[in-house]
Formats: structure tokens, C-alpha cells, sequence
């Protein structure tokens, strides 16, 4: 859906300052001290009143954030200061389940993010979350009834300990990278989502992330679990308010999709751009199993994303659909990484990335298929528009093909928008912003057209905004 | 019938340093058919360019209006909104930009006046695509994105017609088109002069004259009009064939 005119432009403006760019005036109700140290971490696992299997996992994994250095291979992150921000900060005690319970003012935060009218509209279950953990989580009744089970993180370590502690850490280890560390030693919030054994959820669940603060991290930690024959499709919404200091956004998902199960994870993601985000997502699919990552990228200063599949069971697929818009003096180093484990697995990779006003976004991607897994099949497709002569994009696909009997194909193409057809649009009374927005939508359209309706609305919208942010763009 | 006039009067046009177009006067108003004739090279698609407004070409002077609007002043989307209509010969292919979404826009931005309700706009689309020998599933397809050349002629005549111009320039419509096809543009053609628009048909053939009879025809040679006359002149022009203006300086009869 397409729709754009001159009075979109003016409605995008206000909804996003409406809708995005305001603070919460809360006085949290725990808030850490700065920094990050030993004492923080075990103070944090006091307050939150964790079994002691998990304040040593959060232990350990400081220990191993401390011994690695920061990434040099991507973005600069030279800015981030590690003591300079405060790791947990936890804005109300009661965590409800009706959006009456919610203090007023958090409540007033999510009615202008249109959470709960989204609820209510089209989703089978949402959680929400203001900084560090989740203020409100609900799942209607008759998917309950069914064993299925949708609340904040947090809670789920008390409520399904043995669930949390067979999966927490195994698709991502607290080793993978230093993000991982961080978040493993001061995680907090995030989702838990587990569908029993040939449940099928037929409406999405939602969670939304709001961050509040400038200096402020957000560390929430995800899992989802798709027993044999289930499927279930989960939505994560992301944004945060503007300030002049940055704040830091290090997320992990984990999924595991067992035997047959399909999970698909669409995420969009409209950080204001103090946000560096390095979240790591990743999952394991098993036998005739099925991942679909969708997810859309915009604003954020810094975007390190890389959503991975680990097929590890015969006939497991993924696909891996990517959005990044690197518009301003942002870096959006986005990829995809598979794993081809098992036998007639196979993997489909469509990453699109547009760079515009000294923008920089990066292809990152890692495909292997390792020996023995015959007959299996991949494609990478990456596809960059570069807006104008100061921006960049760059690819480093790494692909290992170590099975003879696999097949592979990998496409790239670098672009820009033909004059002649923004002559052709203005020729038929189209503005020239609007024309350049019409033919960005249209090189976004194989991913956009894959998000549910009432968000790829609001982001052919915001990528309009996007493009008009820094003046017409071209 | 509301009365529109395009009045393009002694325009010289440059591209690059060459002076492609040297003079040349046409009045095409409501309800009119032009047709502009002439052998390649001599200026013809050049005009078609400098109406719709391409920065490429430089207007040097002359005078470019609808009505009394400067045409000159005006950007190419604000000529569009003016009234223009140019159906191009090679038109553009946009991925993903789906057919639809693209029209609606442009409908809106040409007719911002009308309140345009969307399932009547998409079933009066379909009901073109019929009449022009389409697939419907073009409705949904990125705009000209794999479409044969005829396909994409056929596309911009529907455009034709639902976007609702006032002046229509199309820039060899006829060519590539198999003779099904040529039939179908022109009755399309002849629908667009029933609903009030001017039309000039840029041709290097007569052919597609057979179909749809012109008001005027004026024989562009060199950059200038080299003669201009009723309808009956392209029957005239197939007998003597352009060599017959070779060397002729002969200034533009216009009606």
C-alpha cells in the first residue's frame, strides 16, 4: 500500500513527533547505579529476586564481556563508553495484565505508540516493555487455554524456570560476542513465548520495546519456542526518543523451532538516531523446520544486526527478508548468517539497503553449508540504491560451500535512481520527493510486502519521512 | 465543451550546443487531432521532450502555453497538473512500483480536487486493461516492469484515458504495435477526443492514420515545419514520400 502525497508528508511529521520523539516522566522505581561492575550485576539479580542459577550465568558472562575487546571489523564504535551507562533501570514494581493496572503516564506512553489499539485490532498477545523491563504482558484466553505462553522474560524465570534454564544461553552463548556477554551479565526484560506441540497461533503476538532515556542501555532478552508442528508469528516494535547523547540497544533472540514448527519474527525497527543497536538474533531449526526473519531497519545512528539460522535437522529452511535505510550520518551494517547443518536444508536471503545523505550500509553475510549437507540449497540476493555521490554501500558476503551436491547462487547489484524515471513520474504530476520516495518503495517492495499490512503502512510512511528528514534526497 | 488551447509558438530548442528545434508554431485545441509527421531525426520526439519539460532540452525562445498558463514556468509534474499528457516511446520501468499505487498517486496529485474512491478507480483500471487487451494481473505488477514494447504502448494509452488530461502528445504510440493492437489505440485515442482532449499524434508513418483520421497534420522537417494542412495532406505526404521537402526552407503554413 502506497499512498503518498504531500499532506502524508505533514501527517508523517507529526505522527512521528507525536508518536516517537516524547519522554516518559517516570521516577523509576529501582534504578542502577552507573557503570558496570561485579556489584552491579549482583545487585541487579538481587533486586530482581533471581534463582541463583542465573545470577551465576550473569557472572560468568561479565567476565567474558570483560575480556573482549570491541569490534573493530564494522562501524566505529569509539563513542560508546561503557561506564558511562546506567544498566538497569526499572520504572514501575507491578507488572500488569490489563492495560488498566498500567500507571497512567506509562499507560498514556503505549496508547501513543498505539500498542493497545494494535492489541486489540489483530493480535493474539502483547507484551510491552519501558526501559528495563515489561510493564504489561497479556495473552487472550482461548490461546492460554492451549498452553501457550506469552509474558516478559523476567517473569518467566519464576514462572517456567525449567523451560527458561534447558534453552537461555544455548543458541546464543555468552562467547559469541561481546554484545552477547553484555547482554547475558545485565539482560533484563524482553519476551518469553512458548506454543506447544501442533498449536497454531493464527493472529501475530507482539512485543514493543520503548526506550526513555539518553545514556540509558536496553538489554532485553528474548526466547521463543515452537514445539513440533507448532507455528507462530511474532512482531517486535522498537523505537525510542531523541536526544544529543546516545544510548545503547543490545538485545538477544533466541529461537529454536523444533521438528516441523514455524516461527516467523518480523521486526521493525524506527530508533531515533542517538541509538547504537547491536542486538544478536539467532535460531535453531530443526527437522522439516522453518525461520522466517523479516525485518525492517530504519533510523539509529549505529546498526549492527545479523539474524542467523542454524538448520540442524533434515529439510529445514529459512528465509532471511532485510530492510536498511542508512539515510544521515548513520552506518547500518546489516546481514544474515545461515547454516546449512543437514541434508536437504535450504535458505533464502533477500537483503535490501538504501544509502543516502553520507549514509553507509553494509551487506554483511556469512552462508555455509557444510559437508554431508547433500542436496541442499541456497540464495543470497543483496541489492543496494545509493541516494547520491557522498553515500556508501559496501558487501562482504562470505560463503562456504563445502557440499558438492548443494547448490548456491548469490546476486548483487549496486544503484541508483535513473533520472529517467523520476522525469517519468513528474511527467504524470508526481512531486520529484515523492516520485524518489514512489521508486525507493518499489526497490523495498519483495521485503515490504512481506510485513503485515498495518506496519508496512506506517513504514512506507516512515521511509518517506526517512527521506525527507535530511531535505529532499538526490 | 470547455475550450482549452496549447499554443506552442516559434520555439527553438537546443540540446547540448546543437539547435535541434528552429521555430516551430502549432495550436492544437480541444477536440483536436494533430499529427506530426516528419522522417527521424528531424525533431519530432524533441518537441514532445521540451513540452513535458526535460531539463535536457533548453528552450532558446518561443512561447509554450495551455490556455494562460506559461508552460515555461512551470516544473515538469506542475505542467502535468497544468494538463499534460506525453505518452513517451520508450517509457520507463520502475520495479516494485506497483501499477496501481502509481496511477492512484498520480491521479490524486493531477485531480487533488476529487475525493478518488479507491475500488471504483481500481475497477474502472480492469475495465481498460479489458479494453486494451490486457492481463488484469498488470494491475498489481510493478509498473511496466517486463512488459513487451506493445504491452507498455497499450499501458500508456490506458494512462491516457484514465488520467484525464487536457492536451495529449504521443510520441509514436504506433510503433511496435502489431495491428490488433493499433486498432485498439486508436479507438482509445478516438475516445480521449470525445472527452475533450487536444491531441498531437508524433508519427513517423502513416499508418496508424488509417485508423484514426487527424483534424491537422503538420510535416516536420529540419527543426521547422515544412508544411501544414487538413487531414487529407498525410495521404498526400505517403504518395510524395519526405524527400519531396529535401532542401525546402519553406516556412510553416499553419492553420
Amino acid at each position: 500500500m502506497q499512498r503518498l502525497n504531500e499532506s502524508d508528508i505533514e501527517e508523517v511529521k507529526k505522527l512521528n513527533e507525536i508518536r516517537y520523539d516524547f519522554t516518559t516522566n517516570v521516577k523509576p522505581a529501582y534504578q542502577a547505579q552507573r557503570g558496570l561492575s561485579r556489584s552491579v550485576v549482583e545487585e541487579m539479580s538481587r533486586e530482581k529476586k533471581e534463582p541463583e542459577w542465573m545470577k551465576n550465568i550473569r557472572l560468568k558472562a561479565l567476565d567474558i564481556f570483560l575480556s573482549k575487546p570491541v569490534p573493530t571489523w564494522g562501524p566505529d564504535l569509539s563513542e560508546l563508553n561503557f561506564d558511562d551507562l546506567t544498566y538497569y533501570i526499572r520504572p514501575e514494581d507491578r507488572k500488569a495484565n490489563n492495560w488498566d493496572e498500567v500507571p497512567k503516564e506509562i499507560k498514556d506512553t503505549f496508547d501513543k505508540l498505539g500498542v493497545p489499539e494494535m492489541e486489540k485490532k489483530y493480535l493474539a498477545g502483547s507484551v510491552a516493555q519501558l526501559q528495563s523491563e515489561g510493564v504489561y504482558s497479556r495473552l487472550k484466553k482461548q490461546w492460554e487455554d492451549k498452553g501457550v505462553v506469552f509474558m516478559d522474560m523476567d517473569s518467566a524465570v519464576k514462572t517456567h524456570p525449567d523451560i527458561v534454564r534447558e534453552h537461555f544461553g544455548k543458541v546464543v552463548p555468552p562467547s559469541d560476542n561481546k554484545f552477547a556477554a553484555l547482554n547475558t551479565a545485565v539482560w533484563s526484560g524482553g519476551s518469553f513465548l512458548y506454543v506447544p506441540s501442533g498449536v497454531h497461533l493464527d493472529l501475530p503476538v507482539q512485543a514493543y520495546f520503548r526506550m526513555n532515556g539518553a545514556l540509558e542501555g536496553q538489554f532485553e532478552r528474548t526466547l521463543i519456542i515452537a514445539e513440533p508442528d507448532a507455528s507462530v508469528h511474532y512482531i517486535e516494535g522498537c523505537t525510542a526518543p531523541t536526544y544529543s547523547q546516545y544510548s545503547l540497544h543490545a538485545a538477544i533472540v533466541e529461537v529454536y523451532v523444533k521438528n516441523r514448527g514455524k516461527v516467523r519474527y518480523t521486526s521493525v525497527q524506527n530508533w531515533s538516531d542517538n541509538i547504537i543497536n547491536g542486538p544478536t538474533k539467532r535460531s535453531w531449526v530443526e527437522e522439516g523446520g522453518r525461520m522466517e526473519w523479516v525485518q525492517g531497519s530504519l533510523g539509529s545512528k549505529i546498526t549492527m544486526t545479523y539474524p542467523s539460522s542454524i538448520l540442524r535437522g533434515q529439510y529445514a529452511s529459512t528465509s532471511n527478508l532485510n530492510v536498511a535505510l542508512g539515510i544521515g550520518p548513520v552506518w547500518k551494517d546489516n546481514g544474515a548468517k545461515v547454516v546449512h547443518a543437514a541434508p536437504n536444508t535450504s535458505s533464502k536471503v533477500v537483503a535490501k539497503s538504501i544509502s543516502g545523505k553520507g549514509g553507509m550500509s553494509v551487506y554483511r553475510g556469512q552462508l555455509r553449508i557444510n559437508p554431508g549437507a547433500y542436496n541442499s540449497k541456497a540464495s543470497v540476493q543483496c541489492d543496494a540504491l545509493i541516494l547520491d555521490d557522498i553515500s556508501k554501500s559496501n558487501t562482504y558476503p562470505h560463503n562456504e560451500i563445502l557440499e558438492e551436491s548443494a547448490s548456491f547462487s548469490h546476486e548483487a547489484s549496486v544503484g541508483k535512481i535513473s533520472e529517467d524515471q523520476v522525469d517519468y513520474l513528474m511527467s504524470r504530476g508526481i512531486r520529484e520527493e515523492d516520485a524518489r520516495s514512489l521508486i525507493v518503495l518499489g526497490f523495498l517492495d519483495d521485503v515490504l510486502k512481506e510485513i503485515p499490512l498495518e506496519y508496512s503502512i506506517e513504514f512506507n510512511k516512515l521511509v518517506k519521512l526517512e527521506m525527507n528528514k535530511y531535505g529532499a534526497v538526490g | 465543451m470547455v475550450s482549452n488551447v496549447l499554443s506552442i509558438k516559434d520555439l527553438r530548442v537546443s540540446v547540448g550546443d546543437k539547435e535541434i528545434l528552429k521555430g516551430v508554431t502549432i495550436t492544437v485545441k480541444s477536440g483536436e487531432i494533430h499529427a506530426l509527421m516528419g522522417p527521424n531525426g528531424t525533431g519530432k520526439s524533441t518537441l514532445a521532450h521540451t513540452v513535458v519539460g526535460s531539463l535536457r532540452y533548453k528552450v532558446n525562445s518561443g512561447e509554450l502555453f495551455i490556455n494562460d498558463v506559461n508552460l515555461k514556468d512551470l516544473q515538469v509534474y506542475e505542467r502535468a497538473r497544468a494538463g499534460l499528457f506525453v505518452a513517451f516511446q520508450e517509457p520507463v520501468s520502475v520495479q516494485g512500483l506497483r501499477f496501481i499505487n502509481y496511477l492512484r498517486t498520480a491521479y490524486s496529485s493531477l485531480h487533488p480536487e476529487e475525493k478518488l474512491e479507491y475500488k471504483k478507480f481500481v475497477e474502472e483500471v480492469k475495465e481498460l486493461l479489458t479494453y486494451f487487451g490486457l492481463d488484469g494481473s498488470f494491475i498489481e505488477r510493478g509498473l511496466n516492469d517486463g512488459l513487451s514494447g506493445g504491452e507498455k504502448k497499450r499501458m500508456e494509452a490506458l494512462q491516457m484515458l484514465i488520467l484525464k488530461p487536457k492536451f495529449i502528445i504521443l510520441d509514436e504510440i504506433d510503433s511496435g504495435l502489431d495491428v490488433d493492437a493499433l486498432r485498439v489505440v486508436s479507438k482509445a485515442i478516438a475516445r480521449a477526443k470525445e472527452n475533450g482532449a487536444g491531441i498531437i499524434i508524433i508519427t513517423h508513418y502513416q499508418r496508424i492514420l488509417d485508423y484514426i483520421k487527424p483534424d491537422f497534420v503538420h510535416v516536420l522537417i529540419n527543426g521547422k515545419i515544412a508544411e501544414s494542412g487538413k487531414g487529407d495532406l498525410a495521404k498526400l505526404i505517403e504518395e510524395r514520400g519526405y524527400e519531396y521537402y529535401k532542401g525546402s526552407e519553406a516556412d510553416a503554413k499553419v492553420e
